[in-house]
């Protein structure tokens, strides 16, 4: 069932895919793009990641798609989009990155241990089984990655700013 | 995956063929008699002047931004708020500096005028 | 006599009619809202409402129904055809399928075992409701976006400024609840009220008045309904939508609306739990339990047919005050001005729901300091000192508008220009 359910998700968040860079119309890529999201979200609960497929659909498909969808009216592409896309050296350099880093993510994925049995998984078990899957998060985050938590706190205050002093042309 | 992720998909089933089915079966039903009259963009019975497809402002773009960045904020306190009980003090002192900075962020933003919508 | 949840194939059977009783029930509610919102509306300003439909009007839903299912609908010659016919879709599947994390009564026992009364237990609970209100925002914007209409554009790019702009005071009013919760389930959100002896509406007073005000300006209901501003945008994001496309957009927003009572009823007022602890019950460590003995132990819990079905009516009442509630504002408050709601939301809402968050973690971590035990001193404290804040709050929002009358001020002003305006009008 889960095997099935993968395949399906799956298969939903690479048509998605590729729905974002055969689309014609912008607003058609955005909505494959969330597509792709919401079946990658559907995956993290098949692997009980439960809250990084809330996470994954409150911040990426619920927010940063609502700044792209925005950002594609506000720019107002239109229809005169189509001279935008010149297929030349650059694509064969996407192309080659693309292959390179499959390459690698095979290499590594043949390489790691991935079943669900190990040490680490009972770990995670049992601090989910004590605090709940949300809480599960709650206790190295605040504890052992405390600094890098604060960081990030800090780059949200930079986002802001350089948010700010860009549209600030525009702002009066 | 639990049983109660079942019913959800169950659900989701359930929603999206009746979405789908309400709108293709009133498409199936209702009668078309089209004119173009009654094609034209309605604007209170005014011909449509100018382009729909014009730029807006910038504002809406400072909107969106600012949503993110609170929102990641909204995300961070979630894990510390159901724990936060067993994590005490040396936790909400992280919280409350992680707070501050985003607080500042939102000073600098309303004193820059981001926040005005005039 | 031992409690044992439901398994087996009477699960799925359980499961299939919990999933279809609900969906339809949700319809069912929806249409009679929209009946309920007319004859409310109608006896509010003195005048009869629809009543001619089956007895007291009560069969007009269906013929609403029916009419826009055969009605003729027109898509504009300009519009993005495609995007048109999935915006309805968009909005309405989302509304339909929040509803499936409320617990709707307390646990119902049957021969083959005891039924939980939700529809899906998920572990993220509340987040799950985060998350599809926060994909809403699509279905509004494609919708006015495609109709390739300025008036129906308009209406999009407002409605999703607000709504947005709404979702982070909406996502900070939570944060409080679960600091009391301790988890993320609504299951456990209401077991924990049972435990404090209180609803959560007295000890985070405001975070209750927040969130009710998020969830109007989330639902886009008067005094926040820019969206469809009827005397400046004709009616929004949905001005060329007509028929069952349009009754979609229509049934999307009803769903809206009784998601977010049901669930300000289960995170404040308790969800389906009634005064005294004779209906609690809660799973824990596969028992279901109604509450800890002094000494630690558990205490089992009785659940009965009689218990389910007088939950389900405290649930039903609850959600049903806070659709009336909708409909009141609506005759009661006018449309805000555009700035007005953006200045609300990220100028008052933010940093006050910012700052009660803090208030209210700290309390709690001194009240676990100084020892109080987890029970009704508890939510007591806490009220106090959610009262105090929100005395605060309302006069700092109102600046002696309604607490010193409005009479009283305008009879000030007009002496003052009275006074002021100079004698020489005598020719």
């Amino acid at each position: 069932m889960v095997t099935f359910l993968f395949y399906v998700f799956a298969a939903v968040a690479v048509g998605g895919a590729i729905g974002v860079v055969i689309s014609r119309s912008p607003v058609g890529s955005l909505l494959s793009m969330i597509a792709t999201l919401g079946s990658m979200a559907a995956i993290f609960v098949l692997l009980e990641a439960h809250f990084l497929a809330a996470i994954q659909i409150i911040v990426y498909a619920g927010a940063i798609m609502v700044l792209f969808l925005f950002v594609i009216m506000l720019l107002n592409l239109g229809h005169d989009y189509q001279k935008d896309l010149k297929v030349g050296a650059f694509s064969l350099v996407s192309f080659a990155t693309v292959g390179a880093m499959a390459y690698v993510l095979s290499r590594q994925l043949g390489a790691a241990d991935l079943s669900d049995s190990g040490p680490g998984a009972a770990a995670i078990d049992a601090a989910i089984a004590q605090h709940g899957v949300v809480g599960a998060i709650a206790q190295p985050l605040y504890t052992t990655y405390v600094v890098p938590f604060e960081i990030t706190g800090i780059l949200l205050l930079v986002a802001i700013v350089g948010a700010l002093v860009l549209a600030k042309k525009n702002v009066a | 995956m639990s049983g109660d992720y079942l019913s959800l998909l169950l659900l989701f089933g359930v929603s999206i063929v009746n979405a789908i089915g309400m709108v293709v079966a009133s498409h199936i039903l209702n009668p078309r008699r089209d004119t173009p009259q009654k094609l034209m963009p309605y604007e209170s019975g005014m011909i449509p002047l100018g382009t729909t497809r014009a730029r807006f402002s910038v504002k809406f773009y400072m909107v969106a931004i600012s949503f993110i960045v609170f929102d990641l904020e909204t995300i961070f306190l979630i894990p510390w708020a159901v724990q936060m009980r067993e994590l005490g003090w040396s936790a909400f002192l992280a919280m409350t500096m992680f707070v501050i900075v985003l607080a500042v962020g939102l000073l600098y933003e309303w004193k820059k005028g981001g926040l005005e919508w005039d | 006599m031992e409690f044992q949840p439901i398994s087996g194939i009477w699960a799925i059977v359980a499961m299939s009619l919990k999933v279809t009783g609900m969906f339809t029930v949700l319809m069912l509610v929806v249409a009679y809202t929209t009946l309920a919102e007319r004859r409310v509306s109608a006896w509010i300003q003195d005048r009869h409402g629809p009543n001619r439909v089956g007895p007291f009007g009560l069969l007009q839903p269906i013929a609403d129904g029916l009419k826009s299912l055969l009605k003729e609908e027109t898509v504009p010659a300009t519009a993005s055809r495609v995007f048109f016919v999935l915006a309805p879709m968009l909005v309405l599947a989302p509304a339909l399928v929040t509803f499936a994390v409320i617990p709707f009564a307390a646990p119902l026992p049957t021969p083959a075992g005891v039924v939980d009364m939700i529809v899906a237990d998920i572990p993220i609970g509340i987040l799950y409701v985060l998350a599809f209100s926060s994909l809403a925002v699509y279905g509004v914007v494609l919708g006015g976006w495609a109709s390739n209409n300025k008036y129906a554009f308009l209406g999009a790019l407002r409605a999703s400024a607000q709504m947005v702009s709404y979702e982070v005071a909406l996502g900070l009013s939570l944060i409080t609840v679960l600091m009391l919760a301790g988890n993320v389930t609504l299951t456990e959100i209401v077991w924990q009220q049972q435990q404090l002896g209180m609803w959560f509406a007295f000890p985070l007073s405001l975070a209750f008045i927040l969130f009710v005000i998020s969830a109007f300006a989330e639902t886009n209901r008067l005094p926040f309904d820019m969206a469809e501003a009827e005397s400046e945008l004709i009616t929004g994001y949905h001005t060329e939508y007509s028929a069952m496309k349009f009754s979609a957009f229509m049934i999307g927003e009803f769903g809206h609306m009784v998601t977010a009572s049901a669930l300000m009823a289960t995170l404040f007022l308790g969800g389906w739990d009634l005064p005294g602890t004779w209906d609690n019950a809660f799973w824990y460590d596969g028992q279901l339990i109604k509450g800890f003995a002094a000494d630690g132990t558990v205490v089992l819990a009785s659940p009965a047919l009689w218990k389910t079905l007088a939950t389900f009516g405290g649930f039903a009442a609850k959600t049903g005050f806070f659709l009336l509630l909708f409909i009141w504002i609506r005759w009661t408050l006018p449309r805000f001005r555009y700035d007005q709601v953006m200045a609300l939301g990220w100028k008052v809402m933010l940093p006050t729901a910012l700052a009660y968050v803090m208030l209210i973690g700290g309390s709690i971590l001194v009240l676990d300091e100084v020892g109080v035990p987890w029970g009704f001193s508890y939510g007591a404290a806490l009220t106090a000192v959610s009262t105090v804040a929100t005395v605060g709050f309302v006069f700092f929002l109102d600046r002696g508008r309604t607490i010193t009358g409005a009479a009283a001020q305008y009879a000030q002003k007009v002496e003052v220009k009275t006074i002021s305006q100079p004698a020489s009008a005598g020719d």
